[in-house]
């Protein structure tokens, strides 16, 4: 972690002395601009559990981190989240470019816990999924343009691999490994305090790709739709619930949508902390999981 | 009723109707708030390095002045803006996004310094926000 913030810093040391360089370059000289931090609070999303920047579980069309159109941003980010019978620890990288790429990294593994055993995987046995997000905005302000109810729009689209190929065929996916490719509107109401964000994804993963992709039910792309809702209670607190319907694709077990209720709190720009209840429905037979979800995430 | 009577008379139905829902403005303080509002942005603004480099030179009193006129027409309080249109007044300037929110910053801790509530300073907000089309000059 150390060593990535050093690189981080290093990066942001490289562009800074690129910006002095051309800004050197006018007569009349503008303020310094800063190298990051240029975004209001929270306007930046959190952490969605698949690496975006977003609500929990849906990405929204906002860039991760606090840069605008001249500024990086960027953070870190850690998940956890513990149902009944399993558990999801995440981690990931996102890096917000010119406010208007995004890139991203996560790495998820899912912990069967004792349910493992009686799937017959064993006890503890894990799935480990990477995933390379990019986002791009494409048009809008969700947060200034409050006079019209154009939203910010962005496209997305997220590389996902799973690591345990054997286990995910011989339950019926077709693949290890997908794409998902998502479109998102987001739209800050400032008056009213609210938040809305809409996403429509186009995925074959089963549940987030942890079960692999495509199935003996399904092998096609589904549109399915994604929501959050946010009420800003102060300028450090929101709290909201999201909706994300999934596919269902494979016939040894349903899949449900996911359901969360959430609150975040975000002190400064540099650390926020996010605590959910989330539904997931059930997973691999095991009927019903829900439970407690928690990430933080630290940047700039 | 002779006609002065009269012409009185509407202006005051006029002015009650207008003002029929001045609670926003209430929120602020009136006019006397909003001066107190104003002159603590300032304080902000010219101690911040993100934006004081902007007010070199610029006549801070009475942008002070116009700026209250301003949120005041925008709160529905009775008052009247004299001062320039947004974009005359910025034009040239250098004002990229980053700046624009420091301001919003700078007035934020302003409204928080002086009472008013999250969802009040939210409201006012909405309505200046769009103004960044006319006051930023690049994103």
């Amino acid at each position: 972690m150390r060593q990535i913030y050093s690189k981080m810093r290093l990066a942001s040391l490289a562009v800074a002395s690129l910006v002095s360089f051309s800004s050197s370059a006018f007569a009349d000289d503008p303020p310094a601009v800063p190298l990051t931090g240029g975004k209001l609070l929270l306007t930046g999303g959190v952490s969605e559990v698949e690496g975006a920047a977003g609500g929990g579980l849906t990405p929204w069309a906002v860039i991760g981190g606090y840069g605008t159109a001249r500024q990086l941003g960027a953070n870190a980010h850690g998940t956890y989240i513990r149902t009944q019978d399993y558990a999801l620890g995440t981690w990931g990288l996102t890096v917000g470019v010119a406010n208007r790429v995004e890139l991203s990294l996560a790495r998820q593994s899912f912990d069967t816990r004792d349910a493992g055993a009686k799937l017959g995987l064993g006890e503890n046995f894990k799935f480990n999924q990477n995933i390379f997000g990019v986002k791009v905005r494409l048009l809008g302000d969700a947060v200034l343009d409050q006079d019209t109810w154009i939203p910010q729009i962005a496209a997305g689209l997220q590389f996902k691999h799973n690591e345990q190929g054997d286990i995910v065929k011989a339950v019926g996916a077709a693949s290890n490994s997908g794409t998902d490719f998502y479109l998102s509107a987001t739209k800050l109401l400032l008056a009213q305090s609210l938040l809305l964000n809409g996403t429509l994804r186009f995925t074959k993963a089963n549940q987030f790709g942890l079960l692999g992709f495509g199935g003996d039910k399904s092998n096609a792309y589904h549109p399915e739709f994604e929501s959050s809702v946010a009420y800003l209670l102060t300028k450090n607190v929101a709290i909201g619930g999201e909706y994300r319907m999934k596919p269902n694709n494979l016939s040894f077990a349903r899949e449900q949508d996911a359901y969360d209720a959430f609150v975040a709190w975000a002190p400064n720009k540099h650390v926020s902390l996010t605590a959910a209840y989330v539904a997931l429905g059930d997973i691999a037979t095991v009927k019903n999981q829900r439970g407690l979800y928690v990430s933080m995430q630290a940047g700039f | 009723m002779n006609i002065r009577h009269a012409a009185l008379l509407a202006l005051t139905l006029a002015c009650a109707n207008a003002h029929a829902d001045d609670a926003l403005y209430e929120q602020f303080g009136e006019r006397a708030g909003l001066t107190k509002i104003v002159d603590d942005m300032y304080d902000n603004v010219l101690a911040d390095p993100r934006t004081a480099p902007y007010f070199d030179n610029a006549p801070v009193k009475r942008i002070k002045q116009k700026l209250v006129e301003q949120i005041c027409v925008l709160l529905d309080g009775p008052c009247v803006y004299t001062g320039r249109p947004m974009r005359r007044t910025h034009e040239g300037q250098n004002i990229d996004r980053a700046a624009f929110n420091a301001l919003v910053e700078d007035l934020q801790a302003a409204m928080d310094k002086n009472g008013v509530p999250f969802h009040a300073q939210n409201k006012l907000l909405a309505k200046l926000a769009p103004m960044y089309r006319d006051v930023q000059d690049r994103e």
